[in-house]
């Protein structure tokens, strides 16, 4: 074990925490604000990377197709909402779950009669496709890149919640949203630019992710379960949480998977850990989920004073 | 005058119609069973053995020995337990004469004991589990494709024969990666640098590569099928990694993922029976004309099913009239006198395969299109390790 894997592991752990944030980051203030469950953010996922590898493939242009693709999911996700998703948000939460679950069969469906069943070509530009050189270490300069671009939005979004208008109405929303209304915001408008915010969040990270993963029918699932477990972690409604907590969960799988195996070995039987390592490492996360929910319910960044 | 010629224009129409109906009912007819995963993330592998298979029936002239066939094209959700539901459908109710397809060996091992007591011909066109070549074998039973451990063999051969004496060995932690691992080792003599399982349907294996590249192996062994290949040459090839250590691989970067991975996956070997690239006439034959119908490069899944096809019309021309005599026709598959398109076949007792092994190199063709270059036989006239456990 050298200090250059641990560098570079910490490095992709960060990195997956990173487009995990931009997942957590909407469908924590869908859920949080308008105390709606969107299962189908997964698919927005998809959508966006399918849109930014067409567009890539079409046009050429790499950055066009990752600005073009945040704009257009965004104004998808402002159609959806007014073409009937806002109507489930009256709904109980059961209905919401069944309801966005049969999207993400419907999205996965419709995505394999426009494109095809099998998977699509994006690849990274020729300028990001080599190496960087980080105190030693060559990592991926497009996994470098994700890093970079994921920080600034983390920044974009710290600004937009905390310094802006909106984003004060945002934090309003989520502790109280009903005194929010009540004081004469109208909360139909503002659910309307958080829906499409996040749904906007989740395309960016489909399209960011779509030169280093296969772009297919069915890719935002896996994804959906490890941010659900991102919000929970992090707590419901909160950005902060959900950076925080984006970074734990993807530091804590990539760090398990690398060195529980490893530290398996030199404590057991190498045949054992062989056939538990694995099975164990991916476990890690839910395991953390389970320790977090039963010493802190609430997720380790509450926000306060929900009403 | 114009009443009664009506009238008999009306009698002929009713008569011709009835004539029709009784022709249809009195003409022979075969009906096939066509099941495969046509839905879901794997549907590009079942939609390309379903259009091989209709291809090698198009070039059989639309019949199989000139007798008419019907093709009843049935998903099967990757659902092992609508596949039972729907081979039973096929015996029951459809009375196909044979089963054909079956994409995924979880679905095979689910249905084989129905298809067994049953006694339905069954055509295997890609899936090939080990118990069903060993303990489980059947007599109506034919596996056109070939047993899964095969092609890993034949690259565990390549890379003894290359010289490598530390190769690192990745494959999903579930039942097929593991046989495509052993099936490595069975020829590989040299050293193991490493061997990880990964969690099936991983998108990220950056950890994974980081590890294998502190190993420094000689080269790398994955066996990473559909997205998850895709994934993982990206994320080999970010890392700088292809062309510097050699990628040897099985139903990784193959006629399914190609067309997504494109030059990305240039350079990386795999394992298989057939090639696009053989130039045996057959093959030509099928290659081009699959090209000009579906416009894209035949996969080994569409291969495998147009050789099925090709092996049904063989059989039922050779037993003639006597097509419905299950045994005669049993008989004529089994000698499976037919052009192949990877050349010389031939059916062990178990109703695998023997036939010739070969690694390919993901190349740019003579089109300028990314796709296989066959780079050398492994192991000729290769029979599958199980076959010794069939009690037939």
């Amino acid at each position: 074990m050298t200090v250059s894997l641990v560098l570079g592991q910490a490095l992709n752990g960060f990195q997956l925490g990173i487009l995990l944030f931009l997942m957590a980051a909407g469908l924590t203030l869908v859920f949080g604000i308008m105390s709606f469950v969107n299962l189908a953010h997964g698919s927005l996922y998809m959508f966006g990377a399918y849109f930014a590898a067409t567009i890539a493939t079409h046009s050429g242009s790499f950055v066009l197709a990752i600005v073009l693709t945040l704009v257009l999911i965004f104004l998808l996700g402002l159609l959806l909402d007014k073409g009937g998703l806002s109507i489930l948000h009256r709904r109980s939460h059961l209905d919401q779950v069944l309801a966005t679950f049969g999207l993400i069969l419907f999205s996965n469906e419709l995505v394999r009669i426009i494109w095809g069943n099998a998977p699509i070509y994006m690849d990274a530009p020729d300028y990001l496709s080599g190496a960087v050189n980080l105190f030693g270490l060559n990592y991926p300069a497009y996994r470098f890149a994700i890093i970079v671009a994921g920080l600034l939005i983390a920044i974009g979004l710290y600004v937009l919640i905390e310094r802006t208008r909106v984003g004060m109405l945002i934090r309003a929303g989520a502790s109280n949203r009903r005194m929010v209304s009540a004081l004469g915001v109208n909360i139909a408008w503002l659910n309307r630019f958080v829906f499409a915010l996040g749904a906007g969040l989740a395309g960016l990270a489909g399209a960011l992710v779509g030169p280093i993963v296969s772009v297919e029918s069915g890719m935002g699932e896996p994804v959906l379960i490890l941010t659900l477990v991102v919000i929970v972690i992090g707590g419901i409604g909160s950005i902060r949480g959900a950076f925080f907590g984006a970074l734990v969960v993807g530091l804590v799988d990539t760090m398990g998977r690398v060195f529980l195996p490893i530290w398996l070995r030199e404590t057991f039987d190498p045949a054992m850990a062989t056939a538990v390592g694995p099975a164990v490492a991916s476990m890690l996360v839910y395991l953390l989920m389970a320790i977090v929910l039963a010493f802190k319910p609430d997720g380790l960044f509450p926000i306060r004073a929900r009403g | 005058m114009i009443k009664t010629s009506l009238f008999l224009r009306g009698a002929s129409a009713a008569f011709i119609v009835s004539a029709l109906m009784w022709g249809n009912v009195a003409t022979a007819q075969i009906k096939v069973g066509f099941m495969a995963t046509l839905s879901g993330p794997a549907a590009a592998l079942g939609q390309d053995m379903y259009d091989g298979f209709m291809l090698g029936l198009e070039h059989a002239g639309g019949q199989f020995g000139g007798v008419d066939v019907e093709v009843i094209r049935e998903d099967d959700q990757l659902k092992p337990d609508l596949a039972v539901q729907t081979v039973d459908r096929f015996i029951e109710r459809d009375e196909v004469d044979v089963v054909a397809g079956v994409t995924f060996s979880n679905v095979m091992m689910a249905i084989a004991k129905p298809l067994a007591d049953s006694n339905t011909i069954f055509m295997g066109m890609n899936a090939g589990p080990a118990p069903l070549a060993g303990e489980q074998c059947a007599p109506n039973f034919f596996f056109v494709s070939y047993q899964n451990d095969q092609q890993a063999e034949g690259v565990g051969k390549y890379a003894t024969d290359r010289g490598y004496k530390n190769v690192y060995l990745m494959a999903p932690n579930y039942q097929a990666g593991k046989d495509a691992v052993g099936g490595f080792k069975r020829y590989y003599q040299g050293d193991i640098a490493g061997e990880v399982y990964t969690r099936v349907n991983q998108p990220d294996y950056s950890a994974e590569i980081a590890q294998l590249q502190a190993a420094n192996p000689d080269a790398v062994y994955v066996f990473y099928p559909g997205g998850m290949g895709i994934n993982f040459i990206k994320q080999f090839r970010q890392a700088g990694l292809l062309g510097e250590i050699p990628l040897l691989s099985v139903s990784s970067f193959d006629g399914s993922t190609l067309p997504a991975l494109k030059e990305t996956a240039l350079g990386a070997i795999s394992g298989s029976f057939w090639g696009p690239d053989f130039d045996n006439p057959t093959n030509q034959k099928f290659v081009q004309a699959f090209e000009e119908k579906y416009g894209r490069i035949p996969s080994q899944y569409a291969a495998q099913a147009y050789d099925g096809a090709a092996l049904l019309n063989k059989a039922v021309e050779q037993v003639g009239d006597q097509y419905q005599d299950k045994a005669a026709l049993m008989a004529a598959l089994r000698q499976a006198e037919f052009d192949s398109v990877r050349g010389e076949f031939a059916f062990n007792k178990n109703g695998f395969p023997i036939h010739d092994m070969y690694v390919f190199e993901v190349a740019v063709d003579d089109k300028n299109r990314v796709s296989h270059r066959t780079l050398q036989k492994t192991l000729p006239n290769h029979q599958d390790a199980y076959v010794g456990q069939c009690p037939l």
